[in-house]
């Protein structure tokens, strides 16, 4: 779960992590008189969105007036963002974060991130700052200073000393990066963040260490002991297509194409949606119903998948361990009858009572195309939408 | 015997009595395996399902000579009870619970480094479908009518595909010597690596068929450990092919994060180090028979 600018600075602040004074938006009006309250005469506006790269998309503004701060808040308020990583779609800007413009001197960066291969907490840092740091990896690799937290007895302050000192800082500084770094430590620690970036973490002028940027994202494994992140939540940001699915219990993922996806289980909902694609087709969506498929949780699926306009066919493949496929069968029936599926449905079922499911969906009567392998269901789902989309052209 | 379980692996069950504890304990029973009873902490003294249940699994290693272990614990206590296990001396514990936070599964694998390496756990999962030798013992979810008893290995992180590879093989009359769920969680017990090593000293495997899929790094380390050591036919697929970069397709662990997490890259790296790819998810059966084909030809 990924949370925004502003809450991370909060959280980071709390823990003595130090940012600049700013505060949050939801008008012009509100804008300029943050500007009051934080005082000082150069101002950065920025729209808090769950998305890095905002500047380049016009997403942040240095103000000098009021009437810059007015006009800036005008334009991004209320008008989706669009930037490289948060896809053609965008995000909507609901919320700006006014802070006030600090002297720049040097340009640092500091991420934490869980490492899969050490199988534990990584923190990178590079005194070549600003840029993304797949661009730091690129142009400066060698500035890049990475170390691995011992879960058994957590960060040490050597460790972070190690960080300041290698990022060559000037010995005045390096108490406070010291603590700068082992803060983030704890706040990463303590809320179970999967993934924290100061990018960048700034030397002012006047030899402050101060946190100009920063993005954090959360386990959601992990989110049931940590209800003040949960709290950070935005479904703003999200796909509303996502939030649907999730509010109910499903694991969805949405996408660009036009043939909506109801599997079970991770691997088989990615190989289905391969499959489609290698038969000619773009998948709508990933969506895992997950084990216990009851005829009640079919139906959900079903509304969450047709919820999303550009479904133009349904393929459902269930390959039954825990699930049983008369179940399945029965939610299948049920959804067309209650949700109405007017779009072409190829339905797939194995395993566990496979037999009597497409018992079940022969003897009802409705419209399903029934096939037996992986294969011969992928195909089958895109003959089917080419037909639909002809019909619809004629 | 196949790899990590047999007909006689003496096997408990945490979290015994809960609802999901109690529907695959039935279920693995009547496969054939050698269940010996369970651990629900408070209901130590009475009996479920025939077999005697026990408070700590300490007691019922003491009790029972139970040497493997399978969790379904809910995610809050899941790691404790892994934990439990390590310290109570058993050698395999297959962890089916899906919803473990990362920073308890990275104090789950320091904690288990206190051992010793001959007498350090195993832990296959969590977040898994677990492990069968067909004919012998299920200690896991799968159902176990979709595998036949054979010669080929399997490993792979989703259950469901899994089920869909072992079928196919099975309407080919290829049968599996073990199949060995590794979770889709980022941090697991169990590596690729781990379990290929398994494979390769087993007299009773003639080849390996790995299902990996995007994010992390282990598949690609598999297939180069299978480069320099691996003599058996390693064939392998990787879902994912048209999974968006940074989008979580399910699994915990199943994200493009970095450079060579993707579908693509990594069936580069897969085939750059010799391993058989199987194109398409349609094509696990196809792909098996031609290669011990032509094994057995080459023999």
């Amino acid at each position: 779960m990924d949370i925004h600018e502003y809450q991370a600075k909060e959280l980071l602040a709390r823990h003595g992590v130090h940012v600049p004074r700013g505060g949050l938006a939801y008008s012009p009006e509100q804008a300029t008189y943050r500007a009051r309250e934080i005082g000082g005469g150069k101002w950065v506006l920025k729209a808090q969105v769950h998305s890095g790269a905002r500047g380049k998309a016009g997403g942040i503004k240095l103000c000098a007036n009021d009437e810059e701060i007015s006009s800036a808040a005008e334009a991004m308020l209320g008008r989706k963002l669009v930037t490289h990583q948060t896809g053609p779609r965008g995000k909507l800007i609901s919320r700006l974060y006014l802070e006030e413009a600090v002297d720049i001197a040097q340009e640092l960066y500091l991420g934490f991130v869980l490492d899969r291969k050490e199988e534990r907490v990584m923190i990178v840092a590079s005194a070549a700052g600003g840029m993304e740091i797949e661009e730091i990896a690129e142009s400066a690799p060698d500035s890049i200073i990475r170390a691995t937290v011992d879960p058994g007895v957590g960060m040490q302050r050597f460790q972070a000393r190690e960080i300041a000192f290698g990022l060559g800082l000037e010995d005045s500084l390096i108490g406070k990066a010291t603590e700068t770094i082992f803060s983030c430590y704890q706040v990463f620690r303590d809320y179970d963040a999967s993934m924290l970036e100061i990018n960048p973490l700034v030397v002012t002028r006047d030899g402050s260490l101060v946190a100009l940027d920063a993005k954090m994202s959360f386990d959601e494994n992990a989110l049931f002991r940590r209800p003040e992140i949960s709290e950070l939540r935005d479904k703003s940001q999200e796909d509303p297509r996502e939030t649907f699915a999730s509010d109910r219990g499903l694991s969805y993922v949405g996408l660009d194409g036009n043939i909506g996806c109801i599997i079970n289980g991770a691997g088989l909902a990615m190989a289905t949606m391969d499959m489609i694609k290698i038969a000619g087709g773009e998948p709508a969506n990933f969506l895992d119903i997950g084990g216990g498929a009851s005829p009640e949780r079919v139906a959900k699926s079903f509304r969450a998948v047709l919820g999303d306009k550009n479904v133009e066919t349904i393929l459902v493949n269930i390959f039954a361990g825990i699930n049983r496929c008369d179940w399945v069968a029965e939610g299948v029936i049920k959804a067309i009858r209650e949700v109405g599926v007017s779009v072409p449905l190829v339905v797939r079922l194995s395993g566990t009572r496979a037999e009597e499911g497409r018992k079940i969906l022969a003897d009802s009567g409705e419209a399903v195309i029934v096939a037996d392998t992986l294969a011969e269901a992928a195909e089958k789902a895109v003959a089917a939408w080419r037909a639909a989309t002809k019909k619809k052209a004629a | 015997m196949a790899i990590l379980l047999n007909r006689s692996t003496r096997v408990i069950v945490q979290g015994f009595t809960g609802k999901i504890g109690r529907f695959h304990a039935e279920d693995m029973k009547r496969y054939g395996t050698k269940l010996v009873g369970g651990v629900t902490p408070g209901k130590g003294g009475q009996t479920h399902l025939g077999l005697p249940i026990f408070n700590t699994v300490k007691g019922a290693v003491r009790e029972t000579r139970a040497e493997a272990s399978i969790v379904f614990v809910p995610p809050p206590f899941a790691a404790d009870s892994i934990m439990e296990a390590a310290d109570a001396g058993i050698k395999l514990c297959v962890c089916i619970t899906d919803g473990i936070p990362s920073q308890d599964m990275m104090q789950v694998k320091r904690y288990m480094r206190r051992y010793r390496f001959e007498d350090r756990m195993r832990l296959v999962g969590p977040n898994c479908a677990g492990i069968i030798t067909p004919g012998q013992a299920l200690m896991g979810i799968m159902p176990g009518s979709i595998y036949l008893p054979g010669r080929v290995g399997i490993v792979g992180r989703s259950g469901t595909l899994g089920y869909e590879a072992a079928s196919q093989m099975k309407a080919l009359g290829i049968g599996v010597s073990t199949s060995v769920g590794i979770g889709g969680d980022p941090i697991n017990g169990s590596s690729f690596k781990d379990v290929l090593k398994l494979f390769e000293q087993d007299d009773e495997t003639d080849a390996v068929v790995m299902i990996g899929e995007i994010g992390g790094p282990q598949e690609a380390e598999a297939a180069i450990w299978a480069r320099d050591n691996m003599r058996k036919p390693l064939i392998a697929y990787i879902a994912g092919l048209s999974a968006p970069k940074g989008r979580r397709m399910g699994h915990a662990g199943a994200i493009i994060s970095a450079f060579g997490e993707s579908a693509q890259e990594k069936v580069e790296i897969l085939k750059e180090a010799g391993v058989i790819i199987v194109p398409t998810p349609s094509s696990f059966g196809d792909v098996v028979a031609e290669t011990l084909e032509r094994t057995k030809k080459a023999a």
